[in-house]
């Protein structure tokens, strides 16, 4: 089980209430907590990452998970252990905007 | 019973207002989408509790709303916006090349007779069409693939593509605008387009009566007269008698021809509504009063419109997609200020009344008149 933390304005949109409990298949990756994420809620497709091609990361939506900034890390990449354990949650943060 | 519905999209979500014939009270609400920018929404004249709204944020891009009970409830659509083939480069704003990128969508156009087409109008500039109600939407790649396109430039609000024109009388005939490329049109519902620019003088570009380049803030048309096309450009208020083939100036004795909104009269067409702004440099209304202008001549002849509007200390701007008249017996005219204020006026702008006066930041108003 992977715990997913979204941020206020996508939880509203997909009128999810606290964490999101997924089951990712596989090696639990960026990518495929993505995928899983938008397969439960095809509403946020598009609001995290691109649609088309290489599926960007949004420049203003961040990865924390372990207190670690994994933003900049390969989509492909492992998560750490307790991401992948479900001991910590993945959090999608809207970055800090304005002044 | 008859009522109006007037559609408010501002920097911080979508606001309903909603009156009896009289529209002297009015029912507000929202904020729906509230924190996120709605750029736009718009009813469908062929079913009035049919809307669409346009909802976008820097973080979470773009989000297409769906309401199918007057603006209620809503629902997302489909939100991919992907242009056709592999799109090539405009001009940047340093005169280099750039690619196509789709920001958000800023105008939304349903359909005159179908409930589940609507057009919506992006940036960067280009034309999508939906037929299954914005659950997926295609590119209609003809006016972004003109020859003219890879010399488009962006305004200073981005490369946008604000106003889509339908020709209730000439089916498959649209208009469409894009800052800053001018107007086009179209005779085969969007495949192919034509640059209809010829008239236009601009200042800011090296060749002033250029083909394409012009900064084309909004263009309105009366339903019943389609040939004639009111403009307001980046400076100039201008008219076309000929579909847009040609253009003339109409600004008259306007106190300053700089502006965003233009609209029409909906029982009369040569009567016409803009609200001057100081300057391109100055987005606030001359001598801070804000002053609606009518012209009943068709153009050149103006009269200001005054009674309920602020007279003094008004430094708030009109945006292009913010005003919008009704079609009850005697016609109301609404439209938003970036102060968040919504005017509305009963008597075709002989006086008007703020619905709502501390709304965030008004992007676009739109008016449905209901049966």
């Amino acid at each position: 089980m992977i715990r997913v933390v979204l941020p206020s304005h996508l939880r509203t949109l997909a009128r999810i209430d606290g964490e999101v409990v997924l089951d990712v298949p596989g090696e639990v990756t960026q990518c495929s907590v993505l995928d899983a994420l938008e397969v439960r809620y095809p509403v946020l497709r598009g609001t995290i990452r691109d649609q088309d091609g290489c599926q960007r990361r949004r420049a203003f939506i961040r990865f924390f998970a372990c207190e670690q900034d994994l933003s900049h890390e390969p989509p492909d990449a492992p998560l750490p252990e307790p991401v992948a354990t479900g001991a910590e949650p993945y959090l999608i943060v809207g970055a800090m905007a304005g002044g | 019973m008859t009522g109006v519905r007037v559609l408010a999209g501002t920097s911080k979500g979508a606001f309903v207002l909603t009156s009896d014939e009289r529209r002297r009270e009015w029912e507000v609400s929202g904020p729906f989408f509230g924190g996120w920018e709605v750029y736009h929404l718009k009813g469908s004249p062929a079913d009035p509790d049919r809307l669409y709204a346009s909802q976008s944020s820097g973080w979470s891009g773009q989000v297409i709303q769906r309401s199918d009970d007057g603006g209620r409830t809503w629902a997302p659509a489909g939100n991919k916006f992907s242009y056709d083939g592999t799109p090539g480069t405009h001009q940047w704003y340093d005169g280099t090349p750039h690619p196509w990128e789709f920001a958000r969508v800023w105008h939304l156009e349903p359909s005159l007779d179908d409930p589940d087409t609507v057009y919506a109008g992006a940036e960067d500039a280009a034309l999508f069409r939906s037929a299954d109600g914005g659950d997926t939407w295609q590119e209609l790649p003809g006016l972004r693939e003109h020859r003219s396109a890879p010399g488009w430039q962006p305004g200073a609000g981005g490369m946008c593509l604000h106003t889509i024109l339908l020709d209730a009388s000439a089916p498959g005939r649209m208009f469409a605008a894009i800052s800053a490329a001018g107007a086009f049109r179209s005779e085969d519902a969007g495949a192919t387009w034509r640059p209809v620019n010829r008239g236009l003088q601009s200042e800011g570009i090296p060749d002033p009566d250029a083909e394409v380049g012009h900064c084309v803030h909004r263009i309105a048309m009366h339903p019943d007269r389609p040939d004639v096309l009111f403009m307001q450009k980046h400076w100039d208020v201008m008219r076309s008698d000929d579909g847009g083939d040609s253009w003339h100036e109409i600004s008259g004795d306007l106190p300053t021809d700089f502006g965003f909104p233009i609209d029409v009269h909906a029982h009369e067409p040569d009567t016409v509504y803009v609200v001057p702004i100081t300057s391109d440099a100055e987005h606030y209304p001359p001598e801070g009063k804000l002053r609606v202008y009518r012209s009943r001549t068709g153009g050149n002849e103006w009269e200001p419109l005054t009674k309920g509007l602020p007279q003094q200390n008004c430094y708030h701007n009109v945006l292009r997609d913010a005003m919008a008249v009704d079609s009850l017996d005697s016609c109301g005219v609404y439209f938003g200020t970036t102060g968040g204020q919504v005017y509305g006026s009963a008597d075709a702008g002989d006086t008007w009344a703020p619905i709502v006066s501390d709304l965030p930041r008004v992007l676009s108003v739109e008016a449905q008149t209901l049966p």
